[in-house]
């Protein structure tokens, strides 16, 4: 199990009209063949298995026991749930478009050829990337301490009193921080990656039209690069509802805070290995995967539609 | 740079506007947009330099931190050295603390990438070339289930995978961790793409008609054609290999087979309960060593993973 | 036909699947723990045929335990497997257990999360063995938490009476007097932090185990368990007056919110300013360990009290070990536990610095007149003898208490970081695990 990875736009492959077909179709399964029957071990299986385990209940006092749909029934009536959903929503709205947005500044800086040091730039803003996030959490951790972390060396320095970033109200911002400091790299070079990729051919044009900068911008680039911009997006979507990581590491920190049921994916873990409620924690997850398949679904048609 | 995206496409969304006469190309760096040539702009180096500094304002305060003995983290600020420069034997503690179980964590998160990563990059080249180049039964639902699986919290499979796995004897055995590893759907999408590009079907058609297999013809005409994608797709899955920790979590129980990330969790947190060491100069440093290799890894190998992922994002 | 094959591969899964679950459904497995006794000549011929035996356990004292028991039986190898502890240790426990696979022989289990293992017959009962025979060994507290009418799940390792330590040279620096009451201790956080905004007399971000201890010794029981029927109730007299004396600290800020054993945590100990610890005996090695720079500085003293003159007390933490029903090796598995906790590792635990849990050690003279360098030479073993002596012994857990803690912050928590008061937390603490017992098949209620 990989962690976050990018869909992909459902742009259909091209078919290849092809006069040896049905010898051509068996000979494909050949070679998907290993990552399908893994995939299924790995993926389909569990995901079987966890449709079951949902229509369960297993007490510690009393054994297994068919339910079938009260675990998801308790889950729309579940506070928790719902909140935890919530605030994923809320990280989502405000730390995506943040995040991309910085990330296609600096793509588009780059590419502009007006920054000087443009490699070294590309490079470095990249290397947050390759910085597991449990070094990162750990790092940002001990920085965000307001007594001895550089919090509090800047509030010793300069005589302020910063908020504390771990405080409740701040401490979503904060995590919120660390998933943009970790992915803005990452975002950054799929668009400069695209950008790259433009043809000189509209540049030239642009330049007989006597178009300036900014117009170069918004009527070349950032049609062009509409796939890697939904594909991000998309990708950022799911990340934000899958939050875990972050909070789960940060949690010693900021305990009432950071509560059992911060993100959806924290709540179905601690019913799991908290509580051994393994059976809701299954439904629960259900719930949750559907909600965002349909969300990315959703974002991809739409950004889509008014692409090329 | 002759990379295999200069190959006719036809099949590439045009981009909107002008002539796309010419094919997409990956173009060199050039220093020109506007004729003449281009100022070079200080306000614009000063923004993205305050965004350099975000970025790497962590890592600095990491070095520096990785240089303090336990005491000097206390006593010290934070992003300035304290009186005593301890790195190398903060290192050398780090890798000899009980009884060197550092150096085998990183034994072990070498294990999981090579054969976890390894072999997903394989796994991904094999399924991408089969969704590029072949009409097969079942091709459009394959890609859509593994598109849509994606979208499954990683929590939903941990238990399931895991109460799976312990009945068939394979928690807190290496496979635990590797299995999971080896499928890798963005590595699957980007080998798809790639293939689709760099893979002319005339040099399959003319392999075939010479007779060749489609397993030779597989590693001696179109392998070597997708070589920045395959290198793309292994760093990419090595990043996420080296990095993984939920995964390890829930699979692991017995520290010796722990890959570098868990065993830096477990460091941390047991300074944190009752009777642990206090070990946080220990947490930094092994963190530090942790990302180094990486790091590595992605300068060294730059030029091939950037046209891969460039290729990747031509398909949009 | 297209979609065939991909049918018949998802049909091949789901049935492999349905398989596994199946056998998933049907496997809880029945307590095999044979009653019948288990006589020392048995466990001695079992040391001398030798084989492994697995251990987990984070208490570090245990290592050299371990090396010591292994020297006196060469043929014997145990496997200490220490890196988790708190939450995470649990968690492994339970899944292994869940799994059926990979089960220790040996396993420490905290007071607190002893009923919660033993009451799903998790953990094998050591009275066949001859365990029944040590209780006069061990003090009360610890002795009733492992055992269960005349069932014993552990051998107490370590206790943790409760006591008060402060840091003398902030003390002295601010003329405030050790307080002995708890209204005192309140007029004491009071002048520290009037006479230094940056100091606190403690820290406090909520934690389940002090909050439990705190209300044991204030006399509260909020826990009555009586086999599978359990009660939980917040409210009683003991519970008040922690709250309303507890609240004055919050709602002053008179706390520091610095979670406890965190890096900021350390540092605070060693600055001054987080003036006092109320917890239990086994701290002094972490103090040495964690906070070395301030040796010197700190003593210990009693434990306030509720009112004046009063001598009661209670446990905080503390741990036994316990062998797991599905865990193998059971009689090399017992020779080591009896060894470490109530043969001759005790005293080698001891000289580490783990506080004892039997009458033995805690009441010899060379235990009482130990001088601690770090506390300036006092000797204060004598402090948490005499704790040990004062607890109250009729105090239970929750059998899913680990759980309850897990919420603890969740719920009480809201108390530190809003305008929630402590008592309106434990009241939702209260019913978040009466619905969670309810929900798993115990008869909670109020």
């Amino acid at each position: 199990m990989t962690t976050l990875q990018p869909p992909a736009a459902a742009t259909r492959p091209p078919v290849r009209p092809s006069a040896k077909r049905d010898r051509r179709s068996w000979t494909g399964w050949g070679f998907i063949g290993p990552f399908a029957v893994v995939f299924a071990f790995v993926f389909l299986a569990p995901i079987v298995y966890s449709v079951y385990l949902s229509l369960y209940r297993n007490q510690l006092i009393g054994g297994n026991h068919f339910v079938g749909l009260d675990n998801y029934t308790q889950a729309f009536q579940d506070d928790q749930f719902w909140s935890s959903l919530e605030r994923v929503s809320l990280f989502l709205v405000i730390q995506v478009p943040i995040m991309l947005g910085i990330a296609l500044f600096v793509a588009l800086a780059l590419d502009s050829g007006r920054l000087f040091g443009r490699d070294f730039f590309r490079i470095t803003i990249f290397l947050p990337y390759a910085v597991p996030a449990v070094v990162a959490t750990l790092m940002w951790g001990f920085m965000y301490g307001t007594q001895f972390g550089l919090v509090g060396d800047i509030n010793s320095a300069f005589g302020v009193t910063l908020p504390d970033p771990l405080s409740t109200h701040l401490v979503l911002a904060s995590i919120g921080n660390i998933v943009t400091w970790e992915f803005v790299g990452y975002n950054m070079l799929i668009f400069y990656s695209a950008l790259r990729v433009i043809p000189t051919s509209l540049y030239e044009a642009a330049e007989i039209d006597g178009a300036g900068q900014f117009r170069v911008i918004t009527a070349i680039k950032l049609p062009a690069i509409r796939g890697a911009l939904v594909i991000a997006t998309i990708f950022s979507i799911i990340g934000s509802f899958q939050l875990f990581n972050e909070p789960s590491i940060l949690r010693p920190l900021a305990r009432n805070a950071i509560t059992t049921d911060y993100t959806p994916n924290f709540y179905t873990y601690s019913l799991s290995f908290n509580g051994q409620q393994h059976n809701y924690s299954a439904a629960v997850a259900i719930i949750m995967g559907l909600i965002t398949m349909v969300i990315a679904y959703v974002v991809q048609l739409r950004g889509m539609r008014k692409g090329a | 740079m002759s990379t295999p995206v200069t190959t006719a496409s036809a099949s590439a969304p045009a981009p909107s506007g002008g002539g796309s006469r010419s094919a997409p190309r990956l173009r060199t760096p050039r220093k020109k947009h506007t004729p003449g040539r281009p100022r070079r702009s200080v306000l614009l180096t000063v923004l993205t330099g305050l965004i350099l500094v975000y970025t790497v304002v962590p890592l600095i305060w990491l070095v520096i931190s990785a240089t303090k003995t336990q005491s000097g983290l206390a006593d010290s600020n934070g992003l300035w050295f304290a009186h005593r420069f301890a790195l190398w034997s903060n290192i050398h503690d780090t890798f000899t603390y009980h009884d060197g179980i550092f150096g085998r964590w990183l034994l072990n998160t070498l294990l999981y990438v090579v054969l976890g990563a390894g072999g997903a990059t394989f796994l991904a080249i094999l399924g991408g070339y089969a969704l590029a180049k072949f009409d097969f039964p079942g091709k459009r639902a394959i890609f859509a289930v593994v598109i849509g699986a994606v979208a499954v919290p990683g929590t939903a499979l941990a238990v399931p995978t895991f109460l799976m796995f312990s009945k068939i004897g394979l928690t807190d055995t290496p496979w635990a961790v590797i299995i999971p590893s080896l499928i890798s759907p963005f590595g699957l999408y980007l080998m798809w793409v790639f293939a689709t590009e760099a893979i002319p079907v005339e040099l399959l058609e003319a392999a075939r008609m010479d007779g060749a297999g489609e397993i030779r013809t597989f590693f001696q005409v179109s392998l070597p054609l997708l070589a920045p994608g395959v290198v793309t797709v292994l760093l990419f899955t090595t990043v996420a290999t080296w990095n993984n920790y939920f995964l390890p979590l829930i699979m692991l129980r017995d520290p010796n087979w722990y890959p570098l990330t868990l065993g830096l969790s477990a460091w941390s947190s047991q300074a944190q309960t009752i009777g642990g060491d206090v070990i946080f100069n220990l947490v930094i440093t092994g963190s530090l060593l942790t990302i180094v290799p990486l790091i590595a890894a992605f300068l060294l190998l730059q030029k091939y993973w950037q046209s891969g992922l460039a290729a990747g994002s031509v398909k949009e | 036909m297209r979609r065939t094959t991909g049918r018949l591969l998802r049909g091949l899964a789901l049935l492999s699947v349905l398989s596994l679950g199946a056998t998933a459904c049907g496997s809880s497995d029945d307590d095999s723990s044979s009653t019948k006794a288990v006589s020392a000549s048995d466990i001695q011929a079992a040391l001398k045929k030798g084989g492994s035996v697995t251990v987990w356990a984070w208490e570090p004292t245990l290592k050299k335990v371990a090396a010591d028991f292994e020297k006196k039986y060469p043929k014997v190898k145990v496997n200490l497997v220490s890196d988790k502890s708190g939450d995470k240790y649990y968690t492994a426990l339970s899944n292994a257990i869940a799994a059926g696979k990979g089960v220790p022989d040996v396993s420490q289990v905290e007071y607190f999360a002893l009923s919660q293992y033993s009451l799903t017959k998790g953990l094998s009962d050591l009275a066949p063995y001859g365990a029944d025979k040590l209780a006069s060994k061990y003090t009360a507290g610890p002795w009733n938490a492992v055992s269960d009418g005349d069932k014993v799940y552990g051998l107490p390792m370590d206790s943790g009476p409760m006591a008060m330590f402060y840091n003398k040279k902030v003390f002295d620096k601010y003329k405030i007097a050790v307080p002995t009451t708890w209204d005192e201790y309140v007029v004491a956080a009071r002048k520290l932090h009037k006479a230094d905004p940056k100091a606190y007399i403690a820290n406090d971000a909520g934690d389940a185990g002090f909050t439990t201890s705190m209300l044991w010794q204030a006399g509260s029981r909020p826990y009555k368990v009586d086999g599978t029927k359990v009660a939980v109730n917040f409210e009683d007299a003991g519970a008040k007056k922690y709250t309303e004396t507890w609240q004055k600290l919050l709602d002053e800020k008179l706390v520091s919110p610095i979670n406890g054993w965190t890096d900021d945590w350390y540092k605070g100990l060693g600055d001054g300013t987080i003036a006092t610890l109320t917890t239990g005996a086994w701290m002094p090695a972490n103090f040495v360990s964690g906070v070395a720079g301030a040796s010197g500085d700190w003593r210990a003293a009693p434990m306030p009290q509720w009112t004046a003159g009063a001598k009661a007390s209670a446990e905080n933490g503390g741990s036994s070990l316990a062998l797991p029903t599905l865990g193998k090796n059971k009689e090399l598995a017992y020779a080591f536990v009896e060894y470490a906790n109530a043969g001759a590792g005790v005293q080698t635990r001891v000289d580490q610095g783990a506080f004892p849990a039997t009458k033995a050690e805690l009441q010899s003279s060379a235990f009482l007149n130990k001088e601690f360098p770090y506390f300036g030479g006092q000797k204060a073993n004598q402090i948490f003898a005499q704790s040990a002596s004062e607890v109250a012994s009729d105090w239970s857990y929750l059998p899913f208490q680990q759980y309850a803690n897990s919420i603890f912050n969740d719920t009480v928590g809201k108390a530190y970081i809003s305008g929630t008061t402590l008592a309106q937390g434990l009241k939702s603490w209260q019913d978040a695990s009466i619905k969670y017992g309810n929900e798993q098949g115990f008869t909670v209620s109020k």
